[in-house]
């Protein structure tokens, strides 16, 4: 099935099988390997990515579903300086990056992205509207509590 | 020495910094390459078929309807690669001389032994058309009946491996003083007699794990990128196993999502992956999934421990003995029978102990073989220890902080000799429970908790102390000799200056999330003067990094960051001697001042490092006799384990009417010495501590009785979320270590060796005024409310029943 896609602001036309994964069309058809894959039941959010603006686990949607849709995934997010320097990281990057809010980093590419779209829905959530906020992201190193805190100072709720 | 006391060194140099990580940019925006990630042109993807029986002979494989597939192009049986492989799949650590081990091939031939096992391989053109390629291979199997529980194993009424007679891998015993153990107990006031067990756990890291093989068919060596801890084991290993030459076989470990002891290991994947990208000539590759995961990967833990204790009247601890049932699956994987030995010398734990028994006997199930998992046996130790202390307790009939402290080895005695045998290196380890106590409020706690318990409150407050010391560093390349370790322990680093003053150093460690890059920049950059930003670090490439060991055991700051900064101060003798003949001084009256030689007294005679790596570069003018090149390579072996220590204290509420317990609240104070970077060290304490607790109240591998893991998805096993667990209180004291120069000690594993009894002695404690006394890993609330409903009705309230 032939699908266009708006992906980090480009179209992209292909064409794929019916069944393939939103995830898998990312990977490997449009290269964008910042989305990981770390279960296959919808679990552990390292998948996530936003569709129109709001967070979807890519494992959970087929690619044909988000046809005609925008798709804003980790490569997307920061600026990009067009010039081979590094460009701007987003704020909820940022404070990943001052809060010690990752390690190994496979969790990181779908975590921020929740944690982005957490914020957009409530720009000033308590600690525990962060916690439960997160609850659909696994992270195995952290243990939550620099991401936890991280979310909080891009929320500017903590002092950075 | 006090608590509150930062370890940083003089105000503006890198050590002791919580400077931020050099990692996070590429990983946070998606640049970072993991193993999925990688392009491979004209790769194929491979597809395992896997046992669903835990126990079944193979009769038969059907490949036909396969082959026919969409673009499938072959599938391989046992059969078809008995010839692959000059050797077994690689256990490297034969802990006694009469060690059973059955030939463990990557691919089964006749007999499936655990649900996972693999018996025949798919290959396709993409990862799609392979998965269902699996699908359609038929095998005929003869299912037989599966041992799984670790006693019936031990019993041999049915046998895994009917070439080994019997499911007894080895026993492995300490046991310096047999008659004064038993003169101990004999002699004691008071004895503790428990029984627990160390449930299998899932390691989970978030990234599954991957392989892909490059053959150079014409090029002349072979290329092995796998999602690995362990990149120059592994080429050690593919080289003896596949027989390819080894200097003609380079090993990548790209970005790795995490390992926690479960990617230190030689898998099946990778050997098979090596075997057929030789035999086609072209490219392989797998990745595997969550589900395959569950049962493909190595577990962790896997015991019985019945555990002893002899005391005095006051409670002082006279003599342990240790007898431990050692679950190791259905084969030996790199390090399985080694993996409760770790753990053998600690089951005294913090306490000055006269008199020790231990025994391990490890036997085969048929359930997916266990091996290192975060700890790796010093948890299961420390978990004995810490709950057999507050039994002890009890039976004395003092509060459990009180018990230990009556039982610490005092400050004084370090470098303490213990009486399994090992040199504790330092230590003080009463002020990290008077801070951790102090940082609960534990006074006020113990008030809260009798007021609470007066009047009636449905829900029970609970107060769980541990305090751990972990040998880790590993290793003495020795003392794993003395214990049949195939391997020895050593690290290697190299640090060259460039000729433009920029700084490479190689590093044999292999990091996958510990932020080596920041920290061993740290080391040099203090050293040197330098900002840490000129410092690179190279690794997890055995072409980049020829020499090394790789990354567990705690091992890479005390041994890796040590053979850094010695590398470096080799390249500053050396800069030394080259600006002493510059500048036409003695070396000695030199000295290295941010990044500059400096005549002491006479700072206008000076040259750069970067002027001094120049002169190295273009060797116009060196000393007689010197070789050009501003470098210098180091492989240190360490003369010792270093044993970082700490007390961590857990607050639950337990619900009575439901059996559900809540974490209020986690004070953990550790010691691992001088902390290069304290914010990472945090970070290791973090996750550590939620990986102990987790062992404690949410994870376990359940099988049934045919041996088949009921719960191999992120839905049904329960790595916690942010939403379970409460803001973690950390402090720490500064004990270092005498054993190296950088007086460091490891930290990557402490939370998780902390973590897992505290939060169980919280649970027992709140539950005591139902005269509950046990309750099984993990306290689920099904297992905590029929406690207490047992307990109730004046059965034995030990929660064994429950599932």
């Amino acid at each position: 099935m032939e699908i266009t896609l708006s992906v980090n602001g480009v179209e992209r036309t292909s064409d794929v099988e019916p069944r393939r994964l939103l995830v898998h069309h990312l990977r490997d058809d449009l290269g964008l390997t910042g989305t990981n894959v770390g279960c296959d039941t919808s679990s552990c959010g390292a998948c996530t990515v936003l569709l129109d603006g709001e967070s979807v686990k890519s494992c959970t949607i087929l690619a044909v579903q988000a046809d005609g849709h925008e798709v804003t995934t980790i490569e997307g997010l920061a600026g990009a300086a067009g010039n081979g320097e590094t460009g701007a990281l987003h704020p909820v990057q940022e404070a990943f990056h001052a809060q010690h809010g990752l390690q190994c980093g496979f969790c990181t590419p779908g975590m921020v992205m929740a944690a982005v779209s957490l914020l957009d829905e409530n720009p000033h959530p308590t600690e525990e509207d962060v916690r439960l906020g997160l609850e659909g992201n696994l992270c195995r190193c952290t243990g939550y509590q620099n991401i936890v805190r991280a979310v909080l100072a891009a929320a500017g709720e903590v002092r950075a | 020495m006090t608590a509150t006391e930062t370890p940083t060194t003089a105000e503006g140099r890198a050590f002791g910094q919580r400077l931020l990580r050099k990692e996070d940019p590429r990983l946070l925006t998606g640049e970072a390459r993991f193993i999925d990630d990688l392009q491979i042109p004209g790769a194929l993807w491979m597809g395992m078929v896997r046992s669903p029986y835990a126990h079944a002979r193979i009769r038969g494989i059907d490949v036909s309807a396969a082959l026919e597939m969409p673009g499938v192009r072959h599938v391989f049986t046992g059969a078809d690669l008995a010839d692959a492989w000059a050797d077994p799949m690689p256990c490297a650590w034969p802990v006694t001389e009469d060690m059973k081990a059955p030939a463990h091939w990557p691919v089964a031939k006749d007999k499936a032994c655990y649900v996972g096992d693999i018996v025949a391989v798919v290959v396709a053109e993409d990862r799609y058309q392979a998965a269902d390629a699996v699908d359609a291979v038929v095998v005929d199997y003869e299912p037989l009946e599966a041992v799984v529980d670790i006693e019936d194993a031990a019993s041999d009424r049915v046998v895994v491996h009917e070439e080994l007679g019997t499911n007894r891998s080895y026993t492995w015993t300490l046991s310096p003083e047999p008659e004064a153990v038993e003169r101990a107990f004999a002699e004691a006031a008071h004895t503790v007699s428990e029984t627990y067990v160390q449930q299998r756990l899932i390691p989970v890291a978030m990234e599954p794990r991957g392989v892909a093989v490059v053959p150079g068919v014409y090029g002349g060596d072979l290329t092995v990128y796998s999602s690995t801890q362990i990149p120059h084991i592994l080429k050690v290993m593919v080289a003896a196993t596949c027989g390819v030459p080894e200097h003609k076989v380079r090993v990548v470990a790209p970005a790795v999502g995490g390992g926690f002891g479960s990617k230190l290991n030689v898998y099946a994947e990778e050997l098979i992956a090596v075997a057929l990208a030789r035999r086609l000539g072209v490219p392989t590759r797998w990745t595997e999934t969550r589900a395959e995961n569950a049962v493909a990967t190595i577990q962790g833990r896997g015991q019985v421990q019945r555990m002893e204790l002899a005391a005095d009247a006051e409670g002082r601890v006279t003599a342990v003995r240790a007898r431990i049932t050692a679950d190791m699956g259905a084969y030996l994987q790199l390090v399985t029978p080694g993996i409760p030995l770790l753990g053998a010398f600690l089951y005294h734990g913090v306490y000055d102990v006269p008199a020790y028994h231990f025994e391990c006997t490890g036997v085969f199930t048929n359930r997916t073989p266990t091996d290192a998992y975060r700890g790796a046996g010093r948890p299961e130790a420390t978990y004995a220890i810490e709950r057999a202390m507050d039994a002890l307790a009890r039976e004395v009939g003092v509060d459990p902080a009180e018990i230990r402290r009556r039982n610490y080895i005092p400050p004084d005695r370090f470098p303490y000799e213990s009486v399994a045998g090992l040199t504790y290196d330092s230590g003080d380890y009463e002020p990290t429970l008077d801070r951790a106590l102090e940082l609960v409020g534990y006074e006020e706690l113990r008030a809260e908790q009798a007021r609470r318990r007066a009047a009636g409150e449905k829900k029970h407050l609970g107060i769980g102390v541990s305090t751990y010391v972990e040998m880790c560093g590993l290793a003495p390349s020795r003392v794993l000799a003395s214990l049949n370790y195939a391997a020895g322990g050593w690290e290697a680093a190299s640090v060259r200056v460039l000729p433009t003053g920029k700084v490479q150093v190689v590093s044999g460690t292999t990091p996958h999330g510990q932020g080596h890059e920041t920290s061993w920049s740290q080391i040099v950059a203090d050293r040197l003067g330098i900002d840490p930003a000129d410092v690179e670090v190279l690794h997890s490439d055995t072409a980049v990094s020829p020499l090394g060991m790789d990354t567990y055991g705690s091992r890479s700051l005390p041994v890796g960051g040590v053979a850094v900064a010695m590398a470096t101060d080799q390249v500053i003798a050396k800069a030394k001697a080259i600006a002493a003949h510059q500048l036409e001084c003695a070396e000695d009256d030199l000295e290295l001042v941010d990044g500059e030689l400096r005549v002491r007294g006479t700072p206008a005679r000076s040259m750069t490092l970067q002027a001094v790596a120049f002169e190295a570069f273009s060797a116009h003018d060196l000393p007689d006799g010197m070789e050009p090149n501003l470098s210098a390579q180091v492989s240190y072996d360490p003369p010792n384990f270093v044993f970082p220590f700490g007390t961590h204290v857990a607050v639950v509420e337990v619900d009575e009417e439901t059996g559900r317990v809540e974490l209020r609240d986690y004070a953990a104070v550790d010691d691992c010495g001088p902390q290069v970077n304290p914010m990472i060290v945090e970070g290791q304490l973090h996750g550590g501590i939620v990986q102990g607790a987790a062992q404690a109240l949410w994870e376990e591998a359940v099988y049934d009785a045919d041996g088949n893991l009921r719960n191999p998805t992120l839905v049904d096993y329960g790595v916690p979320s942010a939403a379970e667990l409460p803001s973690l209180k950390l402090d720490h004291t500064v004990t270092p270590s005498p054993t190296n120069p950088l007086g460091v000690k490891g930290i990557g594993e402490a939370g998780t060796i902390g973590a897992t009894p505290a939060v169980i002695n919280a649970i027992v404690d709140a539950l005591s005024p139902f005269g509950i006394t046990d309750i099984a890993m993990p306290a689920t609330p099904e297992r905590v409310w029929a406690a207490i409903q047992q307990a109730r009705s004046g059965s034995a309230g030990d929660g064994e029943g429950a599932p």
